[in-house]
């Protein structure tokens, strides 16, 4: 059980977390004007560029040679971060890199750390770990901090205080700031920038006499063994330069093959994710540098159910993610649901498809997630690296349903079907036979266009609690993909 | 700690079995049909792009000639209300010439800690690279930009980019130009967050103001 985080246990499933969620109108408004105004950006920051579909081609091809190769790409990568100073970790499970990180704080003789936001040590619950050990971990991301004073969970992968608004944003910092370091400014406002201000002031007393800086990556270069991190605050650059040690829990699947791979997806996250032609700060580093920055660098690579996704080889594509968000933004059930509903670290279409795959479907929340989608495929025509996600939730509601192998903490074993999803076989046999039948694929139909027909007016399983309460959008007659062919790819 | 590695390995060669021995990573197709640049521009037009995309996403932009460089900087740092001003060991001594005398010029130095930066108004520095498309400015740690802690402390960033021959139109040209081992920072407008309510703010935790310096660096100047 060890590969599974304890900060979401107990949660409740989809159905019931996402009624809830629905009910909340003050969320509700927040995430619809969250999610339409990162949507129509990023349209327009996509459109700037008209190689956008070839780009999106290769980042998918550079993630499946990834993919395919793991454990050569990982070696290579060992390699080439020992050669130039860093030192290498492996950890297969949360409570392995929990292990590994505390020991290494431990070791520096300090009692507090920086981070710059990261999912991995999130979805290995990293700060409770820290904590049980007395140490604290303190959160530098303007978006973390908010969460982190208002002993609250991130809502969404990129803001993920977007549930918050600005008058709950300042409330947060008049009553908590004071009891984690600096307090706030009296007569505090809820003018963001005065807020902006305020978190600058409050973090930068921590990062000034910071000794240890904790980050995920966002890439890793095997052939160079250079690590970047992809931000807009400088909090990272904070974190990442003026500590003495710098500690990176990086999952196995951030590995690129080489130094020009970059030039895909440096172009194609930070328009799929801020809409931004780039955005304000990338760092870049390769182990350590003489006299610039941290002088000892530790990598520890993070499996924790990756390896058990890799072996599934439809779900497989699912690890070719680069975290942008763009298909939370375009999910009409995350639009109304909220994030906090997957019960994860991931949310939204993505967090649908990968929960239940690191984590297994064991836990009713893991089973009812490749429920929580409708199967529009918005995600999939907007992904900037072609995952699939309508034909992996698919695949994995025929997993939840009809049970079968998988692999558990990398163990073949046998599920057994669930028992409230029996009543759902007759709809995945529609779907399944969509799937088969490679005609409809050939017409450059989406999933969502092929199984329109039966596409239910509710949600079955868990998934019809929510659907209840909202009508389900309509599936366009057109997808995406086939309106690029007719219009812009068709002029080539 | 090398028990964790090949448990991870056999459990990544497990994974895939699917895939056939002998295919090498190699034999994955990857599809580089995209653009090197995007468009078709003149150097000169390459470079108003890079000044329209830099102002685009906030950094104050001027263009100069190589001659009127130091009084410029001079006059901006004046209008920051700078009185120090951090200053990379290579350089060029003339840059700071003019605001020598004014100013306190804080040298780069190891010893010095992040609050001896944190008091000191301003920071100069060359750059590697800068990218039209993005508005990007490059920096890889040169004598001319120093350590990277220098260009994150201070509030204000003035960074001089020698046009054209620093620029580049695109992110695949940067690359190309940069070296993957030294320590890099790339730069697009002013630290911000959108994550109250999606309004952009300038100016987190890096300097709130940065100021690119479009360079002229053939003097007898040209169209
Ligand atoms: S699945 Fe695709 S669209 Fe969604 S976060 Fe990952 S890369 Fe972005």
């Amino acid at each position: 059980m060890s590969g599974t985080s304890g900060t979401y246990l107990g949660m409740p499933a989809f159905p019931a977390a996402a009624r809830d969620a629905v009910r909340n109108e003050t969320l509700r408004g927040n995430l619809r004007h969250a999610t339409h105004t990162i949507r129509d950006k990023r349209a327009k920051a996509v459109a700037e560029l008209d190689d956008w579909a070839r780009l999106r081609a290769a980042g998918r091809d550079v993630k499946e040679r990834t993919l395919r190769h793991l454990d050569h790409y990982l070696v290579q990568l060992e390699e080439s971060v020992t050669a130039a100073g860093g030192t290498v970790h492996w950890a297969a499970d949360a409570g392995e890199a929990n292990r590994i990180v505390t020991g290494l704080v431990k070791r520096t003789g300090r009692s507090e750390v920086v981070k710059v936001k990261s999912m991995a040590t999130q979805e290995i619950g990293l700060n409770e770990a820290l904590e049980a050990e007395g140490i604290r971990a303190y959160e530098t991301d303007l978006a973390e901090l908010i969460v982190q004073l208002g002993d609250d969970r991130p809502s969404h992968i990129l803001v993920p205080a977007i549930h918050r608004n600005r008058g709950e944003i300042r409330d947060i910092f008049r009553a908590e700031m004071g009891s984690w370091g600096r307090a706030a400014p009296a007569g505090l406002s809820d003018d963001p920038a005065e807020l902006a201000e305020a978190a600058r002031v409050h973090l930068r007393e921590k990062f000034l006499r910071a000794e240890v800086g904790i980050s995920g990556a966002n890439f890793m270069v095997a052939e160079t063994g250079t690590l970047v991190v992809v931000e807009s605050e400088g909090n990272g650059r904070m974190c990442l330069t003026l500590p003495e040690t710098l500690i990176s829990v990086v999952g196995i699947e951030k590995v690129v093959p080489t130094w020009r791979d970059l030039e895909v997806f440096l172009q194609t996250l930070p328009r799929s994710s801020t809409a931004e032609r780039m955005n304000p700060y990338t760092s870049m580093w390769t182990g350590t540098t003489d006299s610039d920055g941290p002088r000892a660098f530790h990598l520890v690579l993070l499996d924790n159910g990756r390896t058990d996704t890799l072996a599934d080889e439809v779900g497989r594509q699912a690890l070719r993610c680069i975290r942008c968000s763009a298909c939370l933004n375009v999910c009409p059930v995350y639009e109304r649901a909220g994030g906090h509903a997957y019960g994860s670290v991931y949310p939204g279409p993505i967090g649908a498809i990968l929960s239940p795959q690191l984590r297994g479907i064991a836990s009713e929340v893991d089973a009812s997630l490749p429920y929580a989608s409708s199967l529009c495929g918005a995600c999939y025509d907007v992904c900037p690296v072609a995952i699939d996600i309508p034909e992996v939730l698919v695949h994995l509601r025929e997993r939840v349903v009809e049970g079968g192998e998988v692999t558990r903490n990398g163990e073949r074993v046998t599920i057994k079907p669930a028992k409230g999803h029996r009543g759902e076989r007759a709809v995945m046999r529609a779907a399944r036979w969509a799937l088969d039948h490679p005609g409809a694929l050939r017409a450059g139909q989406r999933l969502a266009s092929r199984t329109r027909r039966i596409h239910p007016k509710r949600l079955p399983g868990p998934g019809r609690a929510w659907s209840d309460t909202r009508a389900l959008p309509e599936v366009p007659a057109e997808s995406f993909r086939h309106w690029w062919q007719r219009t812009r790819g068709g002029a080539r | 700690m090398s028990s964790g590695r090949e448990r991870v390995l056999a459990r990544v060669r497990r994974a895939l079995a699917d895939v056939p021995r002998d295919e090498r990573p190699q034999d994955v197709r990857v599809e580089r049909g995209y653009l090197r640049v995007h468009g078709d521009r003149t150097t000169a037009r390459t470079v108003d792009l890079l000044a329209e995309n830099l102002a685009d996403y906030r950094a104050l932009v001027h263009r100069v000639d190589a001659a009127e460089l130091p009084q410029l900087l001079k006059r901006l740092l004046a209008a920051h209300g700078s009185r120090s001003v951090l200053v990379p060991p290579g350089l060029p001594p003339g840059w700071l010439a003019a605001a020598d005398p004014v100013l306190a010029l804080v040298p780069d130095r190891e010893a010095d800690t992040a609050y001896a930066l944190d008091a000191v108004d301003s920071v100069v520095t060359g750059c590697a690279v800068a990218i039209a498309e993005t508005g990007t400015i490059v920096l890889d740690g040169g004598p001319d930009q120093g350590r990277r802690r220098i260009t994150l402390v201070p509030d204000h960033h003035l960074c001089v980019v020698r046009v054209p021959d620093q620029v580049v139109g695109s992110v695949p040209q940067a690359l190309e130009r940069l070296a993957p081992g030294r320590p890099q920072t790339w730069i697009s407008g002013p630290s911000a967050t959108s994550d109250i309510e999606l309004n952009r703010v300038e100016g987190v935790h890096g300097p709130r103001t940065l100021e690119v310096i479009l360079v002229d660096g053939r003097t007898e100047g040209q169209g």
